[in-house]
């Protein structure tokens, strides 16, 4: 059979995939060989540091740098006059990286140093004087959509408040209208069918609150960190931690004004992204510094620089109302969600709304959802953006109509699940997804059916995340002695290069240690999109299988010649390539090895590759039971156990699939009882440290159970689908459930804090 | 910055008074160097102490136990005696930091960092022990209680450090607790902690009694009134209840990222009831 006559989900018994080996870059990681974003020196390399602005929102009259430079030991000082001023799309981004005229947030940057040594930056750093006029500012997502807010760019959205955006807003705060013509509304979002004003006239029950969740950090324990080296004929390499060195490429040659092809972006091994690592921050700051003083430049930010001037996710304000009739059949959903995503345009609030309702299969829905900028870090984007909140508020409200109308919440779910051929809330009409497959097998666990005892409750939830494919391109080379040198494009997060291996082996019928993946350089393969969208294992993955599939058809057709038949009169099978049709048995099997040890005989290297811009990434859902015990006099929430069931397609590394999942939880987790973000009266950041901002540690967890459910996704060849967002999507609204249940209140504020138990649990003794 | 790590008191002490600018004490380091890193302190004086002998020493004492300044968490933790006679210090001490950080935090160090959040210090008061300040005139003992004066700010002269702390003979029948509220399960710090040592007649009756409360206050708090209700008194739910308002009351803590002050002054009280009650359990035997 010709190879390219193979079809999707033609696999049904997998020999390497579905198995769980050791990682290829576990034993560097666990002995401290790997080397990450700091890691990394070069001869004459100078520290740099960054100057940030202490004000939430401030004028830069102007800065003075002349003592900084005349310091010793200081070899290039710059602002925003050293970078391009561009008025296109890269504007924003520009400026995040570097304040221009305007300081926007508690961290902005201002400036910054490269010297020879720390003490020497630090002490620069002090002799840059600054003269700024503080501004009002607002960091309040609610605040910030009232007519008499401070305006974060004032003059730049001119005309949206003659618009409906304002004029919805301001009716929603029960506001006359504004004669103002600016606005922090910096878009509108409306998703939905049907007509929900008839479909609540059928509801027997409504359930409707108003919910508020804070910005969270993606909390990744590896700070950014870069080595920018630009030589003196303006060419430039950089070493850096990324989720995605192609789009770090792109953007900094945009930024400094580059050719793409004079600069070569290394990912280092990362400490973790989940989103956050999706853009630039340091890097074109270290290439313009290493450009100034003609010297390697590292910049590693401190935590506090994390948090303070990376990305969190959005906070948001979010109003649900959901009818039903009485036997839990939905018969409208409706939503407003106000997502801040910081001081430029970009919150996630679009995603918030295309998600928010997508779990229903639901005649009538209405979902707007409104981006607003704020006195805050420009959010970056943090594991399935802006799904969390939004399935935190909706399934809060489907947890209390199941309590209305005395049903199984896994039930009622199930009776208005989503299935194949469901017109989904956000547009598109669904394939074949697993979400009932997924409450099925929830209610079958056995944490379904434990006792619970005083002050404790049970919370479900379900999420979706649609998952992505996108640029990707994958390069096989095969070895002299059999063994395959792998490389791809997507920096390796979350164990995907063993999953590669798996796949590539699969493929070729060859053991998982013949094959070694590496993330290659920027200089050396095609464009990969980030590593971001939970597209590696399903874009990158297929790109692997094809490209293992180009370089078995290379190998085919060398044993052709080798056996002098028709090359389409071999089928590769094994690991080795057998005579087929007529030739049946003619001659025996050639190995991969055999194969390989002739290459140069016939015809030279043997190279597998595919590029594809890959298309039918399956979304994935799943749904999450947990059971907390909350103490009445304190208000301390302690999670007993937790459950986590998702839809992998086809899991083609069970544990790190399973990890993906409790990673998910565990974050989730953090977010619903203690994390985040703590402004001031002044704007600033009270919290910048793991102490205060408190990401939970593993005695705060149980272990979390999970399963994994296989609904083959027809858009990849062995049926993957992507697994690493959809699990923080649930927690939120699981723990929220849970909470509510044991104390008797409805739970809308997020963090759910000890203090905010407690006074919740006064109110309603009041 | 310098480094110096004498041999003997004297010489520690001589540093000093000689040192201009800041001089800090490094035993353990686990505030100090967390203080440098995040760009609060510069000192001038770095005097390391754990070369100074005595220092890493925990010495049996008038039936007590002396517990040298550079005495670690967990060497602290692994002594059988020490843990038997007051475990409320003990497993206050222990809560510090993380499994890491016991390895190298000190008990002393903890009570001269002057953080009102300092876990081993209400455990430290409630069972009434004293500081050795020794100096370049005169050594003395004072009651640990009044090392701190406010956040960061203790009563120690210049020249003058701690150089150990000791715990007294505990009389038959004497249980102490130490419990703190954290909203995670480790790794953080208090936002109420509530120390209580307790001993009874041979009928069950509180005879002694010291209550101490962290976190609510510019500094640790000896609350002579929550004894004051304890006294004469068994355990019961009318005792218990009058002890929590006291704690409660006695509570002046503020409002910050950490806590409201409703939340700590209610946690005040709920720790120390459930202090007592371990505390008496453990004096019961």
């Amino acid at each position: 059979m010709p190879l390219d006559a193979k079809t999707s989900n033609d696999k049904k018994a997998f020999k390497s995939v579905g198995t769980s080996p050791i990682r290829p870059d576990g034993i560097d990681k666990v002995t401290g060989r790997a080397r990450f974003g700091a890691d990394m020196s070069a001869p004459g390399m100078l520290v740099g540091r960054i100057l940030r602005s202490p004000h939430a929102h401030a004028k830069i009259k102007s800065i003075d740098t002349s003592k900084a430079e005349a310091l010793p030991g200081v070899k290039a000082v710059i602002t925003s006059a050293d970078l391009p001023k561009y008025k296109d799309a890269d504007e924003d981004i520009l400026i995040n990286i570097m304040a221009r005229d305007r300081a926007l947030y508690d961290g902005h940057t201002v400036a910054a140093v490269a010297a020879i040594d720390a003490a020497v930056a630090k002490k620069a750093l002090k002799l840059i004087k600054v003269d700024y006029e503080i501004m009002p500012h607002v960091t309040d997502v609610d605040l910030a959509m009232l007519p008499n807010a401070p305006l974060v760019h004032p003059g730049r959205y001119d005309g949206m408040a003659e618009n409906e955006h304002l004029a919805l807003a301001l009716q929603e705060q029960g506001k006359a209208k504004s004669k103002r013509k600016s606005t922090n509304i910096v878009s509108r979002y409306d998703f939905g069918h049907g007509d929900v004003k008839k479909g609540f006239k059928q509801a027997d029950v409504i359930v409707e609150h108003e919910f508020t969740t804070e910005a969270t950090h993606q909390g990744y324990i590896e700070p950014h960190a870069c080595l920018a080296n630009v030589s003196s004929d303006g060419s430039g390499e950089l070493w850096v931690c990324t989720q995605g060195h192609f789009m770090v490429r792109d953007v900094c040659a945009a930024l400094l004004g580059m050719d793409v092809s004079s600069l070569r972006v290394t990912p280092s091994e990362i400490g973790g992204g989940f989103g956050g690592k999706t853009t630039v921050f340091i890097e074109p700051v270290a290439l313009a510094l290493s450009r100034k003083a003609g010297r390697p430049v590292k910049v590693v930010m401190s935590r506090e620089e994390v948090f303070r001037a990376t990305g969190p996710t959005a906070s948001s304000s979010i109003k649900v109302r959901l009818g039903a009739k009485k036997d839990g059949r939905f018969v409208a959903a409706e939503a407003v969600l106000k997502y801040q995503g910081g001081a430029f345009p970009g919150s996630p609030v679009e995603m918030g709304a295309m998600t928010a309702f997508a779990c229903y299969d639901l005649a009538n829905v209405k979902i707007v959802g409104y981006d607003v900028v704020t006195n805050r870090p420009k959010q970056a984007a943090y594991r399935a953006p802006g799904a969390p909140m939004s399935a935190f508020a909706v399934e809060g409200c489907v947890g209390e109509l199941a309590e209305k109308l005395g049903m199984d919440p896994i039930e009622l779910r199930k009776k208005n699940a989503a299935v194949e051929g469901t017109k989904s809330s956000y547009g598109p009409t669904f394939g074949p997804i697993g979400l009932v497959e997924t409450l099925d097998a929830a209610k079958k666990h056995k944490n379904y059916k434990a006792k619970l005892g005083k002050n404790q409750g049970r919370g479900v939830a379900s999420g979706f995340w649609f998952n992505f494919g996108g640029n990707t391109c994958v390069n096989i080379n095969l070895n002299v002695d059999g063994t395959l040198a792998l490389a791809v494009g997507t920096p390796d997060i979350g164990g995907s290069r063993a999953s590669m291996c798996l796949m590539a082996a699969e493929e070729l019928g060859i053991p998982y240690d013949d094959v070694r993946a590496i993330v290659a350089d920027t200089s050396s393969l095609g464009y990969n999109d980030v590593t971001d969208g939970s597209r590696v294992t399903f874009a990158s993955g297929l790109a692997t299988i094809n490209a293992a599939r180009d370089c078995a058809a290379k190998l085919c057709k060398r044993a052709a010649q080798i056996w002098d038949i028709p090359a389409d009169a071999v089928k590769w099978e094994n690991g080795a390539a057998h005579p087929a049709g007529a030739n049946a048995g003619d001659f025996p099997p050639l190995s991969i090895k055999e194969l390989a040890g002739q290459a140069h005989s016939t015809g030279g290297p043997i190279a597998g590759h595919y590029e594809v811009n890959a298309d039918g990434a399956g979304p994935s859902f799943a749904t999450h039971v947990v059971d907390v015990e909350v103490d009445p006099e304190t208000g301390a929430t302690k999670v007993l156990r937790y459950l986590v069931v998702q839809d992998a397609g086809k899991a083609v590394h069970r544990a790190y699939v399973e990890g993906q999942f409790q990673g998910g939880a565990v974050q989730g987790i953090g977010w619903v009882l203690n994390e985040e973000y703590i402004y001031g009266e002044d704007g600033r950041l009270q919290n910048a440290g793991f102490l205060d901002y408190r990401i939970p540690v593993c005695s705060d967890v149980p272990m979390i159970d999970t399963v994994i459910v296989e609904v083959p996704n027809p858009g990849h060849p062995y049926g993957v689908r992507g697994v690493g967002e959809t699990s923080i999507v649930p927690p939120l609204a699981a723990v929220a459930n849970a909470v509510s249940a044991a104390i008797g209140v409805r739970a809308t504020t997020l963090p759910m804090s000890p203090p905010r138990i407690l006074e919740a649990l006064k109110s309603k003794s009041a | 910055m310098r480094y110096e790590a004498p041999e003997t008191i004297k010489a520690a002490v001589g540093l000093l008074i000689k040192a201009r600018g800041q001089s800090r004490i490094l035993a353990g380091g686990t505030d100090l160097m967390v203080q440098m890193r995040s760009g609060m302190l510069e000192p001038d004086l770095i005097m390391d102490i754990k070369r100074i002998p005595g220092m890493r020493d925990i010495v049996p004492e008038k039936g007590g136990f002396r517990i040298g300044a550079a005495v670690s968490g967990s060497e602290l933790g692994e002594h059988a005696k020490v843990s038997k006679m007051w475990p409320g210090v003990v497993e206050a001490v222990e809560l510090i930091g993380s499994t890491q950080i016991q390895g190298r935090a000190t008990m002393v160090g903890n009570l001269c960092n002057a953080s009102p959040a300092a876990d081993s210090v209400p455990a430290l008061i409630a069972v009434g022990a004293t500081a050795r300040i020794v100096g370049n005139k005169r050594t003395r003992d004072v009651p640990v209680e009044t090392i701190a004066k406010a956040p960061g700010k203790t009563i120690l002269a210049k020249g003058e450090f701690v150089s150990s702390v000791f715990l007294p003979k505990a009389l038959p029948r004497t249980g102490s607790a130490y419990l703190r509220f954290i909203p995670r399960t480790e790794m953080d710090i208090a936002v109420v902690g509530s120390g209580v040592c307790l001993t009874l007649n041979p009928k069950g009756v509180v005879t002694k009694a010291r209550v101490s409360l962290g976190a609510v206050a510019a500094r640790a708090l000896l609350v002579e009134e929550a004894a004051d209700v304890l006294l004469g008194n068994k355990l019961n739910d009318d005792v218990l209840e009058r002890l929590a308002d006291i704690a409660s009351d006695a509570a002046t803590p503020i409002n910050d990222k950490r806590g409201t002050v409703a939340f700590r002054k209610q946690v005040a009280g709920v720790l120390t009831r459930r202090a007592a009650l371990i505390a008496f359990q453990r004096a019961k035997g």
